[in-house]
């Protein structure tokens, strides 16, 4: 299923690409998408697994993006 | 923010207070105590301005991100510190956090300028409940509320006018800058602005499902879907940093070797290579760029639902038009009125309504419509069709024949000249005398030739027409607009067919745009390189099916979305060229020793700031 975060002062164009790829190398992401400008994600998850994946998530985003916050859009 | 422009300037002050401390020694302090102070006054700024990013590149590296940019500038400021070039380092580490407060300011700016061009969001909807107004969020209106719209207020969702009249600025939807009329009946759509009376409006989309909210997403979400030249840019910077980071350590430690020179010297060239490797001037402006060109295309009508599709349009190189509903109006009008005898064009008109009055063939019903009064049946005593030429009806006590030149020849009407014009002409007989003709056609759209001239400036090479309509009309449609080719008789598949055709017989890198109305085309639009449909505004099934939605009706607007395309890529384009030139040329000059560690963050900052504030250019 897909699903929208936004990514809360995100001020790095290149963290944006980072946290696009760290996102997609999880397991049970089929597809993700950040958008710098819009400070917006956009993750393609395998049915059965959004808890999982939401949680990765947040450690791709907190570990290479500290100050920036993810929320549901 | 202003926590962190506290921090620049205090760390700022005390910088110049230690660089100026030695230069003003008036109480004639001992070297060796200014110098402490000094440090002391170097470390302090340092610590101020600079210990956030030491802290995140430790924390970082226990996460195993070695080459983020916190960590490269520590170790360049840090280095600095240890080969005792102390002003250096602080410096460094200065105008790199002025250079992220600028640029995070300059971005936050973008965002916002950009936000404020597509700003058609309603914030609230006007319910009426039992007779009284209660403001609620638009979400929580459903589908058969009554809102009210007042003047100067944005129409929140799409719906029906039940009550009143204005004049609607659908500007923000279409970037038509002509109020248009609403009155009781029509359908309003969400994101226009009531400019004059009170509207009452029946709901008839939940906020989800009403245009503005189907509009924003699609503009929004549009930097999702990112152009090849931002994933070349992403990998490349994905390699630029650890190879500059490989060729300090290079430098830093062969040259020494090798000539036997003083190390400090090469760690000096070397620091100031950390300096140049973040890629972030690169990254950071592509992105924005195109944002403004879609922000500056929907300001303009028209929606493009991606980076990649702006891309892809300005290397455009072949145009195939749908003809009805694109190039032309798609309505089958009547055109003219010709009389031949003292029987004016009015009551020409009128005869040839009663004639066929009886038939619903779509000819019959433009005649009808341009007639437009009610149609008294006793006056029709008898009507009969002529399969394949017409009807013959007597109308009162006249004899009345319309149709074919057929028709006429078996009344034996034969030197009437054949009307040689676009569309289907309608011969009208009356007792027996020719007494005129009815020409109906679909009107080509006012700007059509325009939009053939402009796309040709615009660097479009060959433009294709393709219609169902019969050869003839394709012709004379054609002899006005000059398109260079002109397929006629298609069926849809052969539309299809003939797009194929057109993609494999074209290069690589050109690529083919197709221009429909969106409602019998979704497969060539979906099999174009870019599928452009015209008339989006109030269906969604063109928004559904294109890669660019044209708001209005207008074929010359595709050439005005090139245009906005040519122009962002340019500034993509200038923006990648001139960060690498900045950074291979601070490179090389650190490497030879020629620039400093001041030099190289001046340049590296000034560079993203510049870049920045040219996407910015996209916007107009």
């Amino acid at each position: 299923m897909k699903k929208n975060y936004i990514l809360e002062d995100l001020d790095c164009a290149n963290c944006a690409a980072k946290i696009e790829e760290g996102v997609k190398k999880i397991e049970g992401v089929a597809e993700c998408s950040v958008s710098f400008v819009t400070e917006k994600m956009i993750v393609e998850i395998e049915e059965g697994k959004e808890k999982e994946v939401e949680k990765e998530i947040k450690k791709v985003v907190k570990k290479i993006e500290p100050d920036t916050t993810l929320r549901e859009a | 923010m202003k926590k962190r422009l506290r921090k620049i300037i205090i760390a700022a002050i005390i910088f110049l207070i230690a660089v100026l401390i030695e230069k003003i020694n008036f109480v004639n302090i001992d070297e060796n105590t200014i110098f402490i102070i000094q440090i002391v006054l170097y470390v302090l700024s340092y610590l101020i301005v600079g210990f956030e990013v030491v802290k995140k590149a430790v924390v970082n590296i226990f996460h195993g991100e070695f080459f983020d940019e916190n960590f490269l500038m520590s170790v360049a400021t840090i280095g600095a510190f240890a080969i005792k070039e102390f002003p250096e380092a602080v410096a460094v580490m200065l105008f790199y956090q002025i250079g992220e407060y600028f640029q995070s300011y300059a971005v936050k700016k973008s965002r916002k300028s950009i936000a404020s061009l597509m700003d058609i969001r309603p914030d609230y909807a006007n319910l009426k409940v039992n007779g009284n107004i209660e403001k609620k969020s638009p979400e929580e209106v459903k589908i058969g509320d009554v809102i009210v719209v007042k003047p100067g207020e944005k129409v929140p969702l799409d719906g029906i006018v039940i009550e009143g009249t204005s004049m609607l600025d659908t500007s923000a939807l279409t970037g038509e800058s002509v109020p248009r009329e609403v009155k009781v009946n029509d359908t309003i759509l969400s994101g226009c602005i009531n400019l004059n009376g009170v509207l009452d409006i029946k709901v008839e989309k939940a906020f989800g499902e009403s245009t503005v909210s189907k509009i924003l997403d699609l503009v929004e979400n549009a930097t999702n879907k990112k152009a090849k030249t931002e994933n070349f840019i992403t990998k490349f910077s994905k390699y630029y940093t650890p190879i500059v980071v490989l060729l300090a350590l290079i430098i830093a430690f062969i040259p020494p070797l090798i000539t036997k020179t003083d190390i400090l010297d090469w760690v000096y060239r070397a620091l100031t290579f950390l300096v140049v490797s973040c890629p972030c001037a690169l990254v950071i402006s592509v992105p924005l760029s195109f944002f403004s060109g879609i922000g500056a295309a929907s300001k303009k009508g028209i929606l493009v639902k991606g980076s990649n599709y702006l891309e892809l349009l300005s290397k455009t190189e072949i145009a195939v038009f749908d003809k009805t509903g694109t190039l032309t109006e798609g309505v089958f009008d009547v055109q003219k009125i010709k009389n031949e005898n003292e029987i004016g064009p009015k009551e020409l008109l009128e005869l040839a309504t009663y004639c066929e009055s009886y038939s619903n063939h779509p000819i019959s019903i433009s005649i009808q419509k341009a007639y437009g009064k009610e149609i008294n049946k006793n006056r029709i005593i008898h009507s009969e069709e002529v399969a394949g030429k017409g009807i013959i009806s007597k109308i009162d006590d006249k004899e009345v024949a319309c149709g074919n030149i057929k028709l006429m020849k078996e009344l034996n009407l034969d030197n009437i000249e054949q009307v040689d014009e676009i569309g289907t002409v309608i011969y009208v007989a009356i007792n027996r005398q020719y007494a005129g003709y009815i020409l109906i056609s679909d009107k080509i759209k006012d700007d059509s030739k325009k939009a053939i001239q402009d796309l040709k400036k615009a660097g479009v090479r060959k433009t294709v027409m393709l219609t169902g309509d019969n050869k003839d009309v394709a012709e004379k449609v054609n002899q006005e607009l000059k398109l260079d080719m002109v397929y006629s008789e298609l069926l849809p598949i052969d539309k299809v067919n003939k797009v194929e055709e057109l993609l494999k017989n074209k290069n690589e890198e050109s690529k083919l745009a197709f221009i429909g109305d969106g409602i019998n085309d979704a497969p060539v639009l979906a099999r174009a390189d870019i599928g452009i449909a015209m008339g989006g505004l109030g269906s969604d099934a063109a928004i559904e099916a294109a890669d660019i939605v044209i708001m209005t009706d207008e074929p010359s607007k595709i050439a005005t979305a090139m245009k906005i395309s040519r122009k962002t890529l340019k500034i993509v384009y200038q923006n990648i060229s001139f960060a690498i030139i900045v950074k291979i040329g601070v490179l090389i000059l650190s490497a030879l020793g020629l620039a400093s560690m001041w030099a190289a963050v001046f340049a590296d900052v000034g560079v993203t700031v510049l870049a920045v504030l040219n996407s910015f250019r996209a916007l107009k």
